[in-house]
């Protein structure tokens, strides 16, 4: 569904990316890991259009999307959720989700999509009036992830969505996560959170110094001695 | 000081008020969406003095259509500039834009010279704006109420258009995070487009109703009211716009104010703008109804 062949990107004068291919399939979560720096983010912001690449390739549905303005990307529905949630603080819960769906028209087809995200996140439809930047970590990555399936996406990109929240909310991202798959929505997830990505992806990439150093399915790396030692804090025995 | 000359002042300072509110409120909607001071600005009022000029007295337009035509004319200039001027350097840091920016309105001021003239224009009032009501010893020209009127018009229109819109919404979201925007399908440009041909629209219907009111259409007629209008953004808290409305009221209030008190200072007149917009930096940067900002 998603094809990044030789993707070269440089950034602010580093070769952030070197030579980067992945391969995303029709209705799988598939998890790219790796350190800070390690051009995680840069590789999704490629794909999305926010940054251009040298070289290389990205095709989206067989067709390349690479050099596209950012907004036609998205709607081709290729949605991407930003690092750090980055709602719109100053725009209420019902406006950051009608932000997802700005191109929307009809009545109908707007308040079916709104049933759906509230469906998934109650808390989202009692405080609809409210400012996002009230909402607590938790419920601004939720709302993120709302404000993306308002987009109807077919490939869901998200950057570190557990990042800054506490285990048990991160849990509950990891869980919506695969609920969202279960719709028939592919996952291309980035995360540090290499334990949790690794659980629920069907494949996996493993990101170094902006080139590919391993990757094969989640529980393959899970158990990958390498993977283990540094993304896994070295412990060895089954959890 | 009488009460009947009190309420005559402050009628004069209503007017002119409304006029800088009017521009102020197209110079605070770029810089929340852009945060760019498009010091051109000003000048989109002399633009749409020349149009409105030009349709009436050189093409025998009648005054309705070519006062449509010159702030339609003027939306489009502002679309223009932006697409020609600011957009190329939309990545660019800050300082480049605010130079382009002077730029731009050095660039407007001598075309208009170039092409036009030095010499000043009388601009002809139409007679529904003419006359005026004499309310006991006050004299209310009928041009201060159509001006209140319209300002206050305009002002509902754009706070509606901001708060209650779709592209208002995108507005919003875009003075607060581009990328972001960007990532949820939004053409961008196209929002800063509308809020370029908003803003100039108003600094256009502003820019008539200053010439039915100081009626000498001249190329440098835009900057000072510009400048005025951006103190009183600043003054309201800029990226406000009820704030940009109060901040022109009480930029025309207080200018008419100082030379009612003491008609000899009226030589000051122009300087209590920047007196005002010193105080308001020294005191409450971001200004009246201003939000502290986020960085």
């Amino acid at each position: 569904m998603l094809q990044i062949e030789d993707l070269h990107v440089n950034y602010g004068g580093i070769r952030a990316l070197k030579g980067v291919s992945i391969e995303v399939g029709e209705k799988e979560i598939v998890s790219l890991l790796g350190s800070n720096g390690a051009g995680k983010s840069t590789t999704i912001r490629a794909i999305s259009g926010l940054v251009s690449a040298q070289s290389g390739d990205i095709r989206f549905e067989g067709k390349s999307i690479k050099g596209l303005a950012p907004h036609k990307i998205q709607r081709l529905g290729l949605v991407h959720i930003p690092e750090g949630r980055k709602v719109f603080a100053n725009l209420t819960i019902r406006e950051n989700l009608m932000m997802g769906a700005y191109y929307v028209r009809e009545k109908s087809r707007l308040s079916k999509l709104f049933d759906g995200v509230y469906e998934m996140f109650p808390v989202l439809e009692s405080r609809s009036q409210q400012l996002a930047g009230t909402l607590s970590g938790g419920e601004q990555q939720m709302l993120a992830i709302g404000r993306a399936l308002m987009s109807q996406p077919r490939l869901l990109m998200m950057d570190e969505p557990s990042l800054g929240l506490a285990p048990l909310v991160a849990a509950d991202v990891f869980r919506i996560i695969e609920k969202i798959r279960i719709e028939g929505v592919t996952i291309f997830l980035i995360e540090q959170n290499a334990n949790a990505a690794l659980r629920i992806a069907d494949y996996a990439f493993l990101l170094e110094n902006g080139v590919i150093s391993l990757e094969g399915p989640g529980y393959e790396l899970l158990m990958n001695p390498k993977v283990r030692q540094a993304y896994l804090g070295g412990v060895t025995e089954e959890t | 000081m009488d009460y009947s000359f009190a309420l005559q002042q402050l009628v004069y300072g209503l007017t002119v008020g409304c006029l800088y509110g009017l521009l102020a409120i197209g110079y605070t909607m770029v810089y929340g969406v852009l945060r760019l001071i498009n010091f051109a600005h000003g000048d989109l009022l002399m633009v749409s003095a020349y149009a409105g000029f030009f349709g009436i007295v050189i093409f025998q337009i009648p005054w309705p259509v070519s006062f449509a035509g010159a702030i339609i004319l003027t939306a489009l200039l502002g679309i223009l500039i932006d697409r020609g001027a600011y957009k190329p350097i939309r990545k660019s840091p800050r300082i480049n834009a605010l130079i382009t920016a002077i730029g731009v309105s050095f660039l407007l001021e001598n075309l208009g010279l170039v092409i036009i003239g030095g010499r000043p224009k009388s601009f002809p009032m139409p007679d529904v704006f003419a006359g005026s009501i004499l309310l006991g010893a006050v004299n209310i020209p009928a041009l201060s109420i159509w001006i209140l009127v319209i300002t206050l018009v305009l002002l509902a229109v754009c706070l509606v258009v901001v708060r209650k819109t779709r592209i208002g919404m995108a507005m919003r979201a875009l003075s607060r995070d581009m990328e972001t925007v960007m990532l949820m399908g939004v053409d961008k440009d196209r929002v800063i487009s509308f809020t370029f041909a908003l803003g100039s629209a108003l600094a256009a219907a502003g820019g008539i109703m200053w010439c039915m009111k100081y009626p000498a259409v001249e190329p440098f007629m835009g900057v000072i009211p510009g400048l005025k209008a951006f103190v009183a953004a600043v003054l309201g808290g800029i990226g406000n716009v009820t704030g940009a409305a109060l901040g022109g009221l009480i930029l025309g209030l207080a200018e008419v104010l100082i030379v009612a008190i003491e008609p000899d200072w009226s030589g000051y007149r122009d300087a209590v703008a920047f007196f005002l917009m010193i105080i308001i930096l020294l005191t409450r940067p971001t200004g009246i109804m201003g939000e502290q900002l986020p960085d």
